[in-house]
């Protein structure tokens, strides 16, 4: 296993379709052992950068080295040192479960006297055992996800990149796939992963937040919540939600709302006198419940700083 | 004070050989609702909404859809909802625009309105710089996008959303969260399955399918009522280790880590508290606050299915 302690860096990292730059001048670097979340809207760069990473796009300009190794020159290397887990898990269907880990074991070159001691590694690990021989098209996707992670680092890569390894899977399962993700981390591993589910960035050691191509913020979950959030967050709780949360976005001095779970957080520049303010102007219409201050969420975070431009334009329109 | 349901299961069956993926299901959606379908991958969610839709004949029992039975007359059903399966069906060789276009004359939209839902559709779907790209070079989250601009393209009575926002980024799930609402305003029943459980909690009525049976079938303020217990949440600087140290205290039934806290599942917060504290303090583990919450639709959720064994029907032992 690769001992140096950046186990990837990124410099002012470019990448142009045609006039369309995907991927804005990104510089970064993730540590040996870390869990390193890409979060960003839909189209922001993430797949684009995790793409150049894994050697399989060249970068227009700027560079990287995965494992010390430079991705624009040796992409073959570079995909010796990795697992890579796309968003549709890339199992072989009519295959059945053992076909999948002997194929992707020959894929990555594992020397031939380590590969049922692997293969009975990834069973177990992915919660098979003794159903090797099952068909894979009929396990439900929970063991899908976890059956393609085993695929991906069979060959012990110390950097794995899963690029959005839990999209549709059920909340039982997600909790299943992050603590074998906290596992392999625990061995040693750096994982690089993007989601849009906001608890799991939370798993994450540390975030880089993308919005059309670029990073408009990176840092520890913590400090993105406290750093990053521009204005203050309310609870509002009200019903009915929907008319209430019609009343809000049009209220002179909220700046920003939106259903949270069973309540309304409403971004405001200064909670302590809007308060009361709000309360006035539902009890006209409503009975309100709780309306108080809370720390930010993620979630708050995120909607803040990548749907400032977008808000903009409808409060203007 | 309740209408006529838009949408009527009773004792709904389907099978797959002998897998029963649907089992006497019964429940109902009103005009004006959104109600939400949740439960674990192999539950039935799918199979439910394809019967609906008119493309699965269901084995038994009824159901109707704006008052087409769906067995007898799947084509008129089919005329008054939008469907949108997991996979929709988008012509990758199509732009996005032409993708719109096309399902606004599927369903016989006019111009004039088809160029003003869309535009609205397409700001709230982030996608105003992408209207010319190929939607085969879209990423898969803003294929999935696309998929949702047109299926609400036209304003039928019925819309089935099978796990629309997989893949969704939070700032486009709520623009879309704003668009359904307007939606249920003019007096649509939208049935929406979906494996975000905090989506679930917005919507007005939430069923809890497990096995193809309805386990939990109520608003989400009351289905919190029925969860076995309490919850006490964590906050601490370390969850995990603060996970690891409360699985061994014996007054927590389940410990699970949820983002940044820490819930566990008690019989009775009042009283189990200290003995959590001691806990926490015994393992040397710092914590900023312990006290009890209400159950979230995902606590309820993990204490429903897990009290059953989690084996599924589709990876049963060979």
């Amino acid at each position: 296993m690769n001992q140096t302690a950046t186990s990837v860096v990124v410099e002012n990292l470019t990448k142009r379709f045609g006039d369309f730059v995907a991927v804005d001048d990104v510089t970064f670097e993730a540590r040996q052992g870390e869990i390193f979340g890409f979060l960003g809207p839909n189209g922001s760069g993430k797949s684009t950068t995790i793409r150049i990473l894994c050697g399989l796009l060249r970068p227009s300009s700027g560079h990287a080295t995965v494992a010390g190794i430079d991705v624009a020159r040796n992409p073959e290397a570079v995909r010796q040192h990795i697992g890579y887990m796309s968003q549709k898990f890339s199992l072989y269907n009519d295959l059945r479960v053992a076909e999948n880990l002997q194929f992707f074991a020959g894929m990555y070159s594992v020397p031939k006297n380590e590969i049922p001691a692997r293969i009975a590694w990834a069973l177990h690990m992915a919660g098979l055992d003794g159903r090797a021989q099952n068909p894979t098209s009929a396990l439900a996707v929970g063991w899908k996800q976890r059956l393609a992670l085993g695929c991906a680092v069979l060959h012990r890569p110390p950097i794995v990149f899963l690029d959005e390894p839990t999209s549709g899977v059920d909340p039982v399962s997600r909790r299943q796939f992050w603590d074998l993700i906290h596992n392999m981390v625990g061995e040693g591993v750096t994982v690089f992963v993007t989601t849009h589910y906001m608890d799991e960035a939370e798993y994450c050691n540390r975030l880089v937040l993308l919005d059309r191509g670029r990073i408009v913020a990176i840092g520890t979950p913590t400090e993105l919540k406290s750093r990053y959030m521009k204005g203050q967050l309310l609870l509002i709780e009200c019903e009915p939600l929907g008319p209430t949360l019609e009343l809000l976005q049009t209220a002179p001095g909220v700046l920003d709302a939106a259903v949270f779970g069973s309540g309304i957080h409403a971004v405001v520049a200064d909670a302590a006198s809007m308060a009361p303010k709000l309360r006035e102007l539902l009890s006209r219409k409503f009975r309100p419940g709780r309306i108080e201050q809370i720390a930010p969420s993620l979630e708050d975070v995120f909607v803040s700083l990548t749907a400032a431009r977008a808000t903009g334009k409808e409060v203007a329109a | 004070m309740r209408s006529t349901p838009a949408i009527l299961v009773s004792s709904l069956g389907k099978h797959f050989g002998d897998v029963v993926a649907v089992d006497q299901l019964s429940f109902d959606v009103h005009p004006g609702e959104i109600f939400g379908l949740v439960g674990p991958d192999g539950a039935g969610k799918t199979t439910t909404l394809r019967m609906l839709a008119g493309v699965l004949t269901p084995d038994s029992g009824s159901a109707t859809v704006a008052g087409h039975d769906v067995r007898l007359d799947p084509e008129g059903a089919k005329r008054d909802l939008s469907y949108m399966p997991q996979r929709f069906g988008l012509y990758e060789d199509l732009t996005v625009d032409e993708n719109i276009r096309f399902y606004a004359d599927l369903f016989g939209i006019r111009r004039k309105e088809r160029e003003q839902r869309s535009a609205e559709l397409l700001a709230a779907a982030g996608f105003a710089e992408f209207h010319r790209r190929l939607a085969g070079n879209l990423s898969g989250g803003m294929k999935q996008k696309l998929g949702l601009v047109c299926a609400l393209i036209h304003t039928p009575r019925v819309i089935l959303l099978d796990e629309p926002t997989n893949g969704v980024d939070p700032v486009s799930r709520r623009d879309f969260w704003r668009i359904l609402y307007s939606l249920v305003a003019k007096g649509v029943a939208i049935l929406n399955s979906t494996s975000y459980l905090d989506e679930a909690e917005r919507c007005h009525r939430v069923g809890l399918l497990y096995r193809g049976r309805m386990l939990f079938c109520d608003r989400p303020e009351e289905l919190k009522k029925r969860f076995p217990g309490e919850v006490v949440v964590v906050h601490s600087p370390d969850p995990e280790r603060t996970r690891d140290a409360l699985s061994q205290a014996d007054a927590a039934r389940e410990v699970l880590l949820v983002g940044d806290r820490v819930h566990v599942f008690v019989d009775d917060a009042g009283r189990r508290l200290a003995e959590l504290r001691s806990c926490l303090d015994a393992a040397k583990i710092s914590y900023d606050s312990i006290e009890q919450v209400a159950p979230s639709i995902e606590d309820l959720f993990v204490s429903a299915v897990q009290r059953e064994p989690v084996e599924q029907s589709a990876a049963k032992p060979s």
